[in-house]
């Protein structure tokens, strides 16, 4: 699974994108196993409620389940127009 | 995406009056064309310049999304959305839509739900950078409060 990372999310954990081998079943799942693997994304992961996720590129929820999913963004809410 | 849906991200800038021009030379029939423009603001003079970055395999599908929504909703006989990315100077436009309807209720009111749809919608994020350093543009709770009307009306 690709994961990728924009705005300040991608500046605090340092990197655009990356692939990942996951087991999680849903997106809140794939936040806990992030958090768990160093500080920059626990704290880049410490306020749900100031990241939006998009998952295969379409805007998603926190409990949207990742089986069959090849993309999943996570960013701040956007800022267009 | 039908012909008369018009959805372009790019870095390089565009010529406004051509834009409108070409758009409203295109509607056979329509009675009203609304244009709306976003242009870069330096508020108190210390803007350097303003960085947008987008999601590349994203940002088409969801303006393309939101169009749709507004040909759902309105009788248009077309729409145009140019948005940029990268490094804006202060003044540059950043965006351009127009509608086009037989009346003009429907083209201003397309243009709005447009307007707000993509400033909370569409995958851009804007950064500023100042003398004293950049920043990234949060996003205001009005901008969330206005789709939220929108959903609430009926179509």
């Amino acid at each position: 699974m690709d994961i990728l990372y924009f705005a300040w999310v991608r500046e605090r954990i340092g990197l655009p994108r990356e692939a990942l081998h996951t087991e999680a079943a849903t997106v809140a799942d794939l936040v806990a196993e992030l958090r768990a693997r160093e500080a920059r994304y626990d704290m880049a992961f410490s306020d749900l409620a100031a990241l939006r996720v998009a998952v295969d590129q379409e805007l998603a929820d926190w409990d949207t389940p990742l089986a069959g999913v090849r993309e999943v963004a996570f960013f701040p809410p956007m800022t267009g127009g | 995406m039908d012909a008369c849906v018009d959805i372009r991200v790019q870095e390089a800038s565009f010529d406004f009056g051509a834009e409108a021009g070409a758009f409203a030379a295109r509607q056979a029939g329509m009675g009203a064309v609304v244009t709306f423009t976003g242009i870069v603001r330096d508020l108190d003079g210390s803007l350097d310049h303003m960085q947008i970055e987008h999601y590349p395999g994203m940002t088409q599908k969801a303006l393309e999304g939101i169009a749709r929504d507004a040909h759902a909703r309105w009788d248009l006989g077309g729409s145009l959305i140019i948005h940029r990315y990268g490094a804006l100077a202060p003044d540059e436009m950043i965006m351009m839509v127009a509608t086009s309807a037989r009346h003009r209720k429907d083209a201003f009111e397309a243009a709005m739900f447009l307007m707000d749809y993509l400033k909370s919608r569409a995958p851009f994020w804007k950064k500023e950078a100042t003398r004293e350093g950049s920043a990234w543009v949060a996003a205001r709770d009005e901008d969330e409060d206005a789709l939220a009307t929108w959903d609430a009306r009926d179509a």
